[in-house]
């Protein structure tokens, strides 16, 4: 497909255009990357979330640095100053909002995009580091998210940064000293607020960085694809342009609609309302609780309630907390099934939906008192189970590391595969290799 | 496509699963405020009655530390009416040129004025308690406008069983003990407008006045939001019809 005359578009016979690539290949990397560029055909709407992670990336860098044009990193104007953003700055309600249910919508997409990963496949080998970078991704944002958060310095900004520095305590030998040493002063204090604003606003390049790697890794075996077999013959694969360019286009209006609808009716929906008080250090708020996207994490760390030899609890909650993502590095070792496609997995299918229901039951562990009673409201009644919110914890946790650790390598002795088809064009086309169809006609289309 | 909308109502099917974690399973009154929905505005004689009562009751203990006068321009009155309001109080400013800070009367580019020096002072003042800020109240409690309502209207003679108040405490279901003593009891103030001041009606005029302190720009909000919404239908339609186009003749 690649080797085809490209259809004849007068732009790139643009002396001025021509004089540019010949210095600066711009225009003839961006032909090679979007027009070009091979990628499966059969891709189905789980392939748009990366494209919109990158959309929120740039969104939440664009609101993030007018909102630090008019934010002060002090601990006696701060409050204020997000106050002010929000009262008197022209459009500085809807600055600070999008930024704040950014954040929130940031994580949904890039959770939806990391759990297509797993389903499909896309971390097997050749996408080892692929998915290696995306977990770097992954961890830069959490760093961002957690440093932003304490920016408007409420209530949960002050009390969520204790007792997550607290955690540094932990690390034997080094760990009171390193606390102090990252949060610049004893406690959580002006020091703290200051650097945590000048690394917030510098980590979100990092991100940028680490993605333009991401996305080279992407581009050099190109796209995974709902049925795990690689693209084989020309009419497995389409022009990125104009198919998935449009097709992204579509997908961003989708999301701007579901994300605009919380923007301008529900802003305060997806927060805490205890972020509204301004911090003080002499009240602590009845239940300290992160943003729902570092629930499992925080359920993980204590659900460890009891000390492990001379691993006390307080460390062995760290060590989880902090393994749960590493182990994310090592997935394409640990899971040893040839198929890639959870398609043809059923087994598998199984043990990665229940992976999803424990995550968000982690997620709601994660935000009941440590101490309590699990327990729900189902339609305004409460339901209660006789068992404690930490055993819930603690069971989730279990079955999180048992996915990776245990159910992972030991599937493929268990498991039948479907039979995975020949090609991509295969279940489109009922043929083999020889029932592929160039599509001629809509590249005439491309302009 | 089975699979995604199997997949999203299995999320969906989680909605109704929520931890009440903040306080308490109180349920709150429902008011049908003229701000609350889509279409929501404020109803600026409401906000007009819900000041008036702030500023004869609750301004006693209570700051509105995030509105300056000129805000109040929001509410429907004149800039000459603001600023004969903002005169009415005092705030402190300086120094002068002698090195010493006087009072003045206040400006529409004032602050309304605390009515404590310090936080200490407030507590000195209130039992040890500390009046909060009323301008973010609504967004600082879950509930917004139907919480500060209940926690107006819904005193307790008796607390329930096993809770114990001290002196200068009282039970209200939405917050549990609190340390405000009933503020309205109805006939509190003399609405300009003639309305009755009934302790609902003050309380729902208030809880209002706050919820605009809050967030003023919310009327702005709604209706851009108004208008984004439909933009983004429309043109989220068109690119789905290019999208089924340019798709059309591909076997996928």
């Amino acid at each position: 497909m690649s080797s085809e005359p490209k259809p004849y578009s007068p732009f790139y016979d643009n002396p001025l255009v021509k004089w540019v690539d010949h210095r600066l290949p711009v225009v003839s990397m961006l032909r090679h990357t979007a027009e070009d560029y091979p990628t499966p055909k059969n891709l189905n709407y789980f392939w748009n979330f990366g494209s919109l992670a990158g959309f929120m990336l740039v969104t939440m860098i664009v609101s993030g640095l007018f909102l630090a044009m008019n934010y002060v990193p002090h601990i006696d104007y701060a409050f204020d100053s997000v106050e002010r953003i929000r009262r008197d700055v022209n459009f500085g309600w809807l600055i600070q909002y999008i930024h704040m249910n950014g954040a929130h919508f940031f994580f949904i997409v890039v959770y939806i995009h990391m759990m297509r990963g797993l389903y499909y496949g896309s971390y097997k080998a050749p996408r080892e580091l692929l998915w290696m970078l995306g977990v770097v991704i992954l961890l830069l944002m959490m760093g961002t998210a957690f440093m932003g958060y304490v920016l408007p310095w409420g209530q949960m900004s002050l009390w969520g940064a204790t007792v997550i520095t607290a955690l540094f305590t932990a690390i034997p030998i080094v760990g009171p000293d390193l606390q102090i040493l990252l949060l610049g002063d004893f406690v959580v204090g002006n020091t703290t607020l200051n650097r945590f604003f000048a690394l917030h606003f510098v980590l979100p390049f990092a991100i940028l960085g680490v993605v333009v790697l991401h996305v080279v890794a992407l581009h050099t075996h190109g796209s995974n694809n709902p049925t795990g077999v690689p693209i084989k013959n020309k009419g497995d694969a389409i022009p990125f342009h104009p198919y998935y360019t449009v097709k992204d286009l579509y997908g961003i209006g989708v999301f701007l609609l579901c994300f605009c609808a919380i923007v301008f009716f529900a802003p305060n929906f997806m927060g805490h309302p205890d972020n509204y008080i301004p911090a003080n250090p002499l009240v602590t708020p009845a239940l300290i609780v992160p943003e729902w996207y570092f629930l499992p994490f925080y359920a993980m760390l204590r659900a460890i309630d009891f000390d492990i030899l001379f691993i006390s609890a307080k460390l062995g909650g760290v060590l989880v907390m902090f393994g749960s993502i590493a182990i994310l590095f090592l997935l394409p070792w640990l899971d040893r099934e040839k198929v890639r496609s959870a398609n043809y997995r059923p087994l598998y299918r199984i043990f990665f939906w229940l992976f999803a229901l424990n995550a968000v039951v982690l997620s709601y562990v994660g935000a009941l008192p440590a101490d309590g009673p699990f327990y729900f409201y189902l339609a305004g009644i409460r339901l209660d189970f006789g068992v404690s919110a930490t055993i819930v914890g603690q069971l989730g946790t279990l079955y999180y590391f048992a996915f990776f650790l245990v159910i992972m390598p030991l599937l493929p002795r268990f498991e039948k595969t479907k039979q995975t088809p020949e090609s991509i064009s295969e279940p489109v086309l009922g043929g083999g290799p020889a029932g592929a169809m160039a599509p001629a006609k809509p590249m005439d289309k491309a302009e | 496509m089975r699979r995604i909308l199997l997949a999203s109502a299995a999320l969906a099917a989680l909605a109704p699963f929520t931890a009440n974690a903040a306080g308490g399973s109180h349920p709150l009154p429902n008011i049908d405020f003229s701000f609350e929905g889509v279409f929501g505005t404020f109803d600026r004689a409401q906000l007009q009655r819900g000041f008036q009562v702030y500023r004869e009751v609750c301004a006693g203990c209570h700051g509105l530390d995030n509105i300056a006068f000129r805000n109040l321009i929001d509410l429907g009155y004149s800039a000459d009416e603001v600023k004969a309001l903002a005169a009415e109080y005092f705030v402190e400013d300086g120094p002068n040129d002698d090195g010493e800070m006087f009072e003045r009367e206040a400006l529409p580019s004032d602050y309304f004025p605390n009515p404590w020096a310090n936080e200490q002072e407030a507590r000195l003042s209130n039992n040890g308690a500390y009046p909060p800020n009323l301008a973010l109240i609504t967004d600082a409690r879950a509930g917004g406008a139907e919480y500060v309502y209940s926690i107006l209207t819904e005193y307790q003679e008796e607390p329930p069983e096993g809770v114990e108040l001290l002196d200068g405490q009282y039970y209200t279901p939405a917050k549990g003990v609190i340390s405000m003593a009933p503020p309205l009891w109805g006939d509190d103030v003399e609405y300009a407008d003639g309305t009755e001041a009934t302790l609902s009606q003050q309380s729902q005029d208030v809880a209002a006045f706050l919820a605009w302190a809050a967030e003023p720009t919310m009327e702005a909000r709604k209706s851009l939001g108004q208008k984004t919404m439909l933009f983004l239908a429309a043109f989220t339609l068109i690119f789905f019809g290019v999208k089924r186009k340019i798709w059309a003749d591909l076997k996928h």
